[in-house]
């Protein structure tokens, strides 16, 4: 295998997805996780992970089915649980490279609960979610990041719940790094996920994704392109936003690294813990 | 001889056996497990993880098995009710697990600190789908320690989650027990051919494929969707048809391997008490006294209910009056042996659902109303 960092962009992307039988993909025209999942691809080859040692896990939903399609160890789990079933693959295995691709609707709702107490715990995990602000593999429900007052199959009249800030949740829940990025910054979305790969400790990117299909039709957006450009005028990066005035950054969402700390992690405690007995058992 | 506890005897023997890994919510009566092996886990290298729920425990015990780590977890009943889900999703991608249940009173909180073996059709079919199980219980401190190495054991040959069904008195109660000296310990195989030749769910060659350890070069997928050899989704009739048959196919095929069950003075029985269980204990008692009062009286203790050992009743059927089944539940096992004997010989249910356990006195009872005196011994 030729080295990962010599191929074009395109051989890349061929280099790490599987040819046979899994394509045509089943996303819709215009959606954002193929742009995501080839920021996920370009980040870890930029990582230089061993593919052998990279384990993707996903729960249920549109995004979940990412690890159908890329050549890595793949886990395509129960609806909410794929960060569980992460855990435990990485605790047994610490040496392997976990990688968890979400959606709102999988890891925020039936799996909220895991979700906050992933952050809490510090495993080194990648927790990847892609928000598109509604659930799409059933046909356009409501979901808890679908904006307040915003239209989805259960919300005809417009959603009366108020929606999660996921960065919000994981940096409160303890999460080690907290990152937003945007499909429509892929170049910057790369970096992010490069960075939560490198992190040690429990990283959580969100994504502000699309999907044109239900929440864009339901909610007025003419087209997938219409949908990007919102995101691109509705995210400051969150370098410039100390420069902006209040009023410049009223209702935007912050785009970047939004939380890094250096907490203890589990796994090495852990295997500290087995080494320290070892010894006394030695004594 | 050691004085121990039944749940000890589980966590001591899943050591020995190589378990390597646990993750579980306490519960009531199964927390001395969880504790126990928090403790000795990493003393031989082990992990051990305390979840925030019984979905993700056993989502995380699924996952360390996939790495291929032996590994359980503990609960009983509303935490069973939570493991159903994932439950399903390891028979249908086919990982080894070990999945104790004591059993205490339900339905819904019911009564944690009391006894019960209300779960037993929960263990057949508690998770959503067409699905096989084996489902061993414990009647002995013993017991405890052997079915929790044979329940490991099965787990790893036949790919499969394996369920222990201890209830309450069983995993409380302490007593003597001589823990066997060396035990045999089964590994599930391996693959032997090239990355590029391995199918996570070949079957053509053999029931039972080999499970590779994620992250040793295989990269393969696994999904709890109905899926072909390779492990990818399928929505072809013909594949789905052989998916889901061949789930059922390899308990199947393997039935007198995995069925075991203690029978004594059958022969000559004009009654047959069947019984799993504490209960089982106290039908022993019974049909031992019966016996020295000279009743025609013979004992099965089902150490696996399921797959239940629909053979040895049909047997029984042609000999017996009258087959005893006491069970501390309003009926669930009793239905198999309605099934097995189909009319031939008179099915008599024990029911009990107060909490205690069913006396030796209640069967002898029962059993010297059905069975005549036969001649002093």
């Amino acid at each position: 295998m030729a080295e990962p960092r010599e191929l074009n962009p395109s051989e890349l992307m061929h280099e790490y997805l599987r040819p046979k039988k899994k394509f045509p993909h089943l996303w819709c025209s215009g959606c954002g996780i193929g742009t995501t999942m080839g920021a996920i691809i370009r980040a870890i080859a930029e990582c230089e992970v061993d593919r052998d040692r990279v384990v993707m896990v996903s729960g249920i939903g549109c995004s979940s089915r990412m690890p159908v399609y890329v050549d890595f160890n793949t886990l395509h789990t129960t609806h909410g649980r794929p960060l569980a079933f992460a855990t435990g693959i990485k605790v047994a295995r610490p040496e392997l490279e976990v990688i968890v691709v979400t959606g709102d609707g999988d890891v925020a709702a039936i799996g909220g609960n895991h979700l906050i107490h992933a952050c809490r715990r510090n495993i080194n995990l990648t927790v990847i979610c892609i928000n598109n602000s509604i659930y799409g593999m059933t046909g356009g429900q409501a979901s808890p990041t679908t904006p307040q007052g915003k239209i989805a199959t259960t919300a005809r009249y417009g959603d009366f719940e108020r929606a999660f800030d996921l960065c919000s949740l994981t940096a409160g829940a303890g999460a080690s790094f907290v990152a937003r990025g945007a499909v429509y910054y892929a170049r910057q979305l790369e970096k992010l996920a490069a960075q939560a790969i490198r992190k040690k400790g429990f990283a959580f990117v969100e994504v502000v994704s699309q999907c044109p299909t239900y929440f864009g039709r339901f909610n007025k957006f003419k087209s997938p392109v219409e949908m990007l450009y919102w995101q691109r005028d509705n995210t400051v990066n969150v370098k410039a936003a100390p420069k902006m005035a209040a009023e410049e950054l009223e209702g935007k969402l912050l785009r970047g690294v939004l939380a890094d700390h250096e907490y203890p992690e589990f796994t090495e405690l852990y295997d500290k813990l087995i080494a320290d007995l070892a010894k006394e058992g030695e004594k | 001889m050691v004085l121990m506890q039944g749940n000890e005897a589980i966590a001591r023997a899943a050591l020995d056996a190589g378990v390597r890994f646990f993750a579980g919510y306490p519960i009531t009566p199964s927390t001395e497990i969880a504790e126990m092996m928090s403790v000795e886990l990493p003393k031989v290298g082990g992990k051990f993880l305390q979840m925030e729920d019984e979905i993700a425990s056993l989502a995380a015990v699924i996952g360390a098995s996939l790495t291929g780590v032996k590994a359980m977890t503990a609960t009983s009943g509303p935490g069973f009710s939570l493991m159903q889900e994932n439950l399903g999703y390891a028979y249908m991608t086919e990982v080894p697990c070990l999945i104790v249940n004591v059993m205490r009173g339900g339905p819904s909180t019911g009564l944690p600190t009391h006894p019960s073996q209300g779960d037993v059709m929960q263990a057949r079919w508690g998770t959503h789908g067409d699905h096989p199980a084996i489902a061993l219980v414990p009647s002995s401190v013993l017991d405890c320690y052997r079915l929790t190495v044979r329940a490991l054991n099965l787990a790893e040959r036949f790919r499969t989650p394996v369920i222990l069904l201890p209830d309450e008195v069983v995993a409380h109660m302490r007593e003597d027990v001589t823990l066997p000296e060396k035990i045999d310990v089964c590994d599930r195989e391996l693959p032997t051919v090239p990355y590029e030749w391995y199918y996570p769910y070949d079957d053509s060659t053999t029931d039972v494929g080999p499970l590779a350890p994620v992250g040793t070069g295989f990269r393969f997928h696994v999904t709890g969707l109905t899926h072909d050899r390779a492990g990818f989704a399928t929505t072809v009739p013909a594949e789905i048809d052989r998916a889901v048959r061949n789930l059922k196919r390899k308990m199947d095929r393997f039935r007198r391997e995995i069925i075991q069950v203690e029978h004594w003075n059958l022969s000559d029985a004009e009654v047959v008490v069947a019984a799993y269980g504490i209960c089982a204990r106290s039908a022993e008692a019974a049909v031992r006294e019966a016996r020295d009062r000279g009743y025609l009286v013979g004992y099965i203790n089902l150490k696996t209910v399921w797959p239940f050992c629909f053979r040895l009743i049909q047997r029984v059927a042609e000999t017996a009056r009258a087959i005893v089944v006491p069970e501390m539940n309003l009926g669930q096992l009793v239905r198999e042996f309605d099934r097995a004997v189909c009319g031939k010989t008179q099915v008599v249910p024990i029911n009990r659902v107060d909490g205690e356990a069913i006396t030796p006195r209640q069967i002898v009872d029962v059993v010297t109303e059905l069975a005549r005196p036969g001649e002093e011994s």
